[in-house]
């Protein structure tokens, strides 16, 4: 389990990364906290021929709150440097989530912007960004734009970023006092069967695990804007997914799973 | 008894060092980082090996292409099968044809693969990394067949073959037993019950995984093999007859071992390869396996099949059993044991703790296009107890009986007691350790929160479990390896000071600090003053090891032994020297040897050695120079038996089907504890495990036997968010011939602990109708029987 | 021939100049190229947490990062917690005083697990030790003991 040959590469600015990503094309690869893509390099399932290396860029790691309420987080901010912020109280959502993450080890390293790049559907920071309608700021050679949560994720590990764009940024537009996310896995610390994440205010329900990238459920969305019980909110949700039976895990207990995590998520939000 | 508190009675005379929890002696160097396990050694122009691996199932061979392999940078070589020319690996039961088919297990496959993760060639490199880019470029083409991939579709008519010799693919059919009339008691019984139960397919997984630094040396004529063994022998004979060696020839060692708890007791092909590559290169070859090896290539246990029907009388006592058990024992017969290791474990010793009249068992196993098995902790009998144990709980149910007491009825309270399979159980406390398992879950009220509306289940598990197995117990087995002694060394040298040798392998048992507590103890000597010398097959006559929780019952007595030697050795000399009668002198306690009636009067050992090596005229006539002697022991019989009561309170969530253990309370009975911190540590290790079978770890392939869990994502041991602390009460029933009246300790933790949650989880679906009898349990049966249950 | 990179590592306090393969991991580097072997691999997927060192006071997974990439960081492996005189530390003091080890393969990576832990959490609850705990995997003791040793610590330090 060693990794294939590659070059290494060492950004010292965005731009920099940029101009590496534009020249080496489908070869380069980004590595920030590499807590997914070293796993996959050491199986050898991913290979790029080149690794430009982010984490040293200056001004990627700032969490700032700014006046109107809207919360900027680097790239390069580590899942345990939001778990031990001190976000106030509307955002107290995202450190309680950082627990869903891994485990310590994994949350030094791993970083928001490398969670939001990577996609997999079940990740808590993609289910975050969508419930949250965050903007995913993204720098290409072109210059920076902003891209919405709800129109990133594009695919199973696919995102609208071009391959020569780096996300520098991800806003979180407004609070979410009355929010909450939770998750079922069999064992701590993996990724979960399904995870569902939820905000009364906005009525907005995302779930993970029940398609390629994470869910919205309007019409449990809708239930909830209507104030129906959290109970009546999570079969909702379960009626109104498409899922399969997969090996371990059939369409029936992904829809029981995906009932009991939206109401207990709504109930939590509650709190 | 609170958290994973110990409590119990504890054999300690003053002064003595077997009974005390003495700090272990392994633990300065592995905390300090100083310990030397086999990747860290590195030898002067080392090289490293890795293995292109079969990618399909099953099929033949056609061309193994290592030309590009070679011109890899990096790269130095790269050997088939044909280039080695090994023996192969055969393992043999002295069974007739229609019992036991020998197959070989050939170091790199030959002509056929028969599972994905064969190996098929080696590749030799300056580095793991070029070793693995070689790999890559390796280019074999198989002609595939079509695999065999359960016991099921193993057994069918028309089933390809994975070995053509294997009719049937069966490798291993017994019917033993078979008591006259067995058949009219369950006609006439006025209770039958039956478990039908499916185990997962598991993988030991030591943290550490396999490996070998091999290398040849000219001056020792020797080829030195440093490998993380169970049994350090066993590899030398078996590598001298592949490699075509004399035994002289080989040098296993063993440096510290991360674990093994079985999967490192028997000879694996990697090994064998990267020695022989050694050989044949004359540089040091090191292998390490990879952990997607591990997980996919190395020997794994425990899928096995039950269906097993057991008559009661109206009162509850068990008036038969009658089993068939099948064991999915993957692409190979593993040396020593052979494929028969599972089916013939669960055959002989299913009646388990229960006085059973009558008794039928066929035991079969077959062999699959998956990775092949060996032993893991416990060797059938976490799967075989779990059934029984089953057996009782539903018995029970259908006569309103309360769950322990159905065991009540029918433990085996008067020893020694000789079973329907012919087995002789030394004394335990069977009956007691259930009583006070139960009394402690009432007491803490456990029972109370079962009506609170919660979904709250408790179950037992009472079992014993065979300790020390000699010459005789796999005799009876007929296997053509018959592992039952251990033969000890010791030497004291002119300092005074002792080395004692032992035929086990300590692989995280703390055999250097429990075995010198058992010399330090027949000699009177501080345990700084005994070194343990292990895994060194130049320095130790011959053994076998630490499997089947034979380390301290066998190897333990052999040690003690050769201590007595020594000592009557002293005691022999000093009278000489102080001119009385030998049985007038003793061992003081403090390193020397005393006059009994006249204590002032004594010889330090330091002095008897000084004569006994650098002033040997002094001796007395008739003794020679030096201060060494050699014992062996083998158990007499049938072994001892170790016994525990495991009893769990689990809760299940309905929502997700999710399983929590809220208590677990172990009571055990490994007679004398040499040192009981230890003893504790292989409880609460030993139940982890049985609980990673019950509820997390199963190996699963797809339908053309690709496997599905190559990593630990999908593997999944349990943390310590999952386990429970576990609560320990000892009891302690001395065996009547081992070395202090040890037992075994190793495996009883593994044992009981799946048959303990699964009747917990089924004790906590009681009103559901729901009863589940396969693991690792799955959350989505739990949700489901609670889901239809509330409609 | 595959690409040389000059890389300098500062471990346990001292610097140290490498010309190694890019593709290194921590890990790798510190147990084959700086003899360092108290470290230990069992995985190189990140899971089992047997290779856990300190990055700049942090417990990091050494499989799951290139040597390249902690150029400039204060890497601290299990070599740098007992005394120069062999004396162990406090915490691997709890540890032997707990047996929360047996084979003692994953026991640096606890070790250093912890030491990062308690270094930013003094006051954790036993409760949140364990949940750290679980960041790794052991196969002999079932936990309780290692989390045992570390509360242990824990208190013994803020009893210092």
């Amino acid at each position: 389990m060693k990794p294939a040959p590659f070059t290494y590469h060492r950004a010292r600015s965005v731009s920099g990364a940029v101009g590496l990503l534009a020249e080496l094309g489908d070869d380069a690869k980004v590595i920030a906290g590499g807590q997914s893509l070293v796993a996959m390099m050491n199986f050898r399932l991913a290979r790029p021929e080149h690794l430009i290396d982010i984490a040293r860029i200056p001004g990627l790691d700032a969490i700032e709150r700014e006046d109107g309420a809207a919360l900027r987080i680097g790239a390069l901010v580590t899942h345990h440097a939001v778990e031990t912020a001190d976000l106030g109280p509307g955002f107290r959502l995202l450190p309680d989530a950082m627990r869903w993450i891994g485990h310590l080890p994994i949350r030094t390293r791993g970083t928001v912007g490398g969670s939001l790049a990577h996609a997999d559907a079940t990740a808590e920071w993609c289910l975050l960004a969508v419930l949250l309608d965050a903007r995913i700021v993204a720098e290409g050679p072109a210059g920076r734009r902003e891209i919405a949560a709800a129109d990133f994720f594009q695919g199973v590990f696919t995102t609208a970023l071009e391959p020569d764009e780096l996300i520098v940024e991800v806003v979180f537009p407004r609070p979410a006092p009355r929010s909450a996310l939770t998750e079922f896995a069999e064992r701590k610390g993996d990724f979960a069967i399904v995870a569902a994440a939820v905000d009364l205010d906005a009525a907005r329900i995302v779930l993970g695990g029940v398609g390629p990238v994470p869910l919205r459920v309007p019409r449990a969305e809708a239930a909830l804007a209507a104030g129906a019980a959290p109970a009546e909110v999570g079969a909702v949700a379960a009626e109104e997914i498409d899922v399969r039976d997969e090996p371990g895990v059939s369409a029936h207990y992904r829809r029981g799973l995906t009932r009991t995590l939206v109401a207990r998520a709504c109930e939590e939000a509650q709190l | 008894m609170t958290g994973g508190a110990v409590t119990g009675p504890r054999f300690r005379r003053d002064g003595a060092w077997v009974g005390a929890s003495v700090p272990r002696r392994e633990d300065p160097r592995l905390l300090a980082g100083r310990g030397r396990f086999v990747d860290d050694i590195t030898l002067p122009g080392m090289l490293h090996a890795q293995f292109v691996r079969s990618t399909v199932a099953h099929g033949w061979i056609r061309a193994v292409d290592l030309d590009e392999v070679r011109a890899v940078p990096g790269v130095v070589a790269a050997f088939s099968a044909a280039d080695l020319a090994l023996g192969d690996i055969t393992a043999l039961l002295d069974r007739p044809p229609h019992e036991f088919v020998p197959t070989s297990m050939p170091v790199l496959a030959r002509d056929k693969v028969r599972f994905v993760g064969e190996p098929v060639a080696i590749v030799i490199a300056r580095d793991p990394y070029a070793a693995e880019d070689g790999v890559e470029a390796a280019v074999v083409e198989y002609e595939e067949l079509e695999p065999v991939v359960g016991d099921t579709a193993a057994l069918a008519d028309g089933a390809p073959l994975v070995h053509a010799e294997a009719p049937r693919n069966t490798l291993v059919d017994v019917s033993l037993f078979a008591t006259e009339g067995i058949d009219e008691v369950f006609a006439e019984a006025p209770c039958v019950v039956r478990v039908r139960s499916k185990t997962g397919r598991q993988n030991a997984l030591p943290l550490e995984t396999r490996g070998v630094v091999a290398s040849w040396d000219d001056r020792d004529e020797q080829l030195h093999v440093k490998t993380n063994t169970q049994i350090p022998h066993q590899v030398r004979t078996v590598l001298a007859r592949c490699a075509g060696l004399d035994e002289k020839q080989v040098r296993v060692t063993v440096p510290d071992m991360g674990g093994g708890f079985g999967q490192k007791c028997v000879v694996g092909r990697e090994e064998i390869a990267a020695a022989a590559a050694a050989l044949r290169l004359r540089r040091p070859v090191k292998w390490i396996e990879d952990r997607r090896d591990a997980l996919t290539a190395a020997f794994l246990a425990r899928e096995q099949r039950y269906d097993v029907r057991a008559a009661f009388d109206a009162d509850g006592r068990i008036l038969a059993l009658d089993a068939d058990v099948v064991c999915d024992m993957g692409a190979y017969s593993c040396y020593p044991f052979t494929a028969g290791i599972e089916p013939l474990m669960a055959s002989a010793e299913m009646p388990s703790v229960y006085r059973v009249p009558a008794y039928r068992v066929r035991g079969r196993a077959v062999t699959t296009n998956k990775a092949p098995t060996g032993p893991y902790r416990g060797v059938s009998r976490p799967q075989y107890v779990m059934v029984v144990e089953r057996l009782m709980e539903r018995a029970a149910r259908e006569l309103g009986l309360d769950p322990v007491e159905i065991r009540r009825r029918n433990v085996i309270t008067v020893f020694p007691y000789t079973g329907v399979n012919g087995i002789t159980y030394d004394p335990g406390s069977y009956r007691e350790s259930l009583e006070l398992c139960e009394r402690v879950l009432r007491e803490e009220g456990w029972y109370d929160l079962r009506d609170t509306g919660r979904v709250i289940g408790i179950g037992y598990a009472c079992f014993s479990e065979r300790t020390g197995y000699g010459s005789g117990a796999f005799a009876q087995r007929r296997m053509q390896v018959v592992p039952g002694f251990d033969i000890s060394e010791i030497r004291m040298d002119v300092s005074g000071t002792v080395s004692v040798t032992t035929g086990t392998m300590s692989h995280g048992q703390s055999h250097e600090t429990t075995m010198a507590q058992l010399v330090a103890d027949r000699l009177g000597l501080d345990i700084a003053q005994v070194k343990v010398v292990q895994g060194d097959t130049d320095r130790i006559t011959y053994g076998f090891g630490s499997f089947a929780s034979r380390s301290i019952t066998i190897g333990g007595s052999a040690v003690a032994a050769a201590a007595e030697k020594l000592g009557a050795q002293l005691k022999e000399i000093a009278a000489h020297l102080m001119e009385v009668d030998v049985d007038a002198c003793e061992l003081d306690g403090d390193g020397g040897v005393r006059l009994r009636d006249d204590p002032d009067r004594r010889l330090s050992f330091a002095e008897l050695a000084d004569v006994a090596y650098l002033r040997a005229h002094l001796l007395p006539k008739g003794v020679g120079p030096g201060l060494s002697a050699t014992a062996s022991f083998d158990v007499p019989g049938d072994g001892t038996f170790s016994n525990a009561t495991h009893g769990v309170v689990v809760e299940l969530d309905p929502g997700t089907g999710g399983v929590e253990i809220l208590r677990y309370v172990c009571v055990e009975d490994c007679g004398v504890a040499i040192n009981p911190k230890v003893v504790d540590g292989q409880c609460r290790g030993g139940i982890a495990q049985g609980i990673a079978g019950a509820l997390f770890e199963q190996v699963t392939y797809d339908a053309a036997g690709q496997p599905l869990a190559p990593s630990l994502m999908e593997y999944k041991v349990p943390t310590a968010s999952e386990i429970p602390d576990i609560a320990i009460h000892h009891l302690e029933t001395p065996c009547a011939f081992t070395a202090n009246g040890a037992k075994g300790a190793g495996e009883g933790g593994t044992i009981g602990a799946p048959a303990a949650v699964l009747n917990a989880v089924n004790d906590a679906l009681r009103d559901t109708g729901v009863e589940l009898d396969d693991t690792p349990i799955a959350r989505e049966a739990v949700f489901r029987a609670l889901e239809a249950h509330r409609g | 021939m595959a690409e040389i990179q000059l890389i300098e590592l500062t471990v346990n306090g001292e610097r140290h100049d490498l010309a190694v393969e890019p593709r290194r991991t921590l890990a790798d580097v510190l147990r084959h190229d700086l003899g360092l072997t108290g470290t230990h691999v069992g995985c190189e997927h990140g899971i089992c947490g047997a290779c856990t060192v300190l990055v700049d006071g942090a417990p990091v997974r050494a499989c799951l990062v290139f040597a390249a990439q902690v150029e400039d960081a204060d890497i601290r492996t299990v070599e740098s917690l007992a005394a120069p005189d062999g004396t162990l530390s406090d915490l691997q003091q709890e540890f032997s005083a707990h047996h929360g080890l047996q084979c003692g393969f994953c026991t640096p990576g606890f070790l250093m697990l912890a030491e990062g832990f308690l270094a930013e959490r003094p006051d954790a609850t036993k409760e949140e030790i364990r949940e750290v705990v679980a960041s790794n995997l052991c196969r002999c003791t079932g936990y309780q003991t290692i989390v045992e040793a570390v509360d242990a610590c824990a208190a013994r330090r803020r009893n210092a």
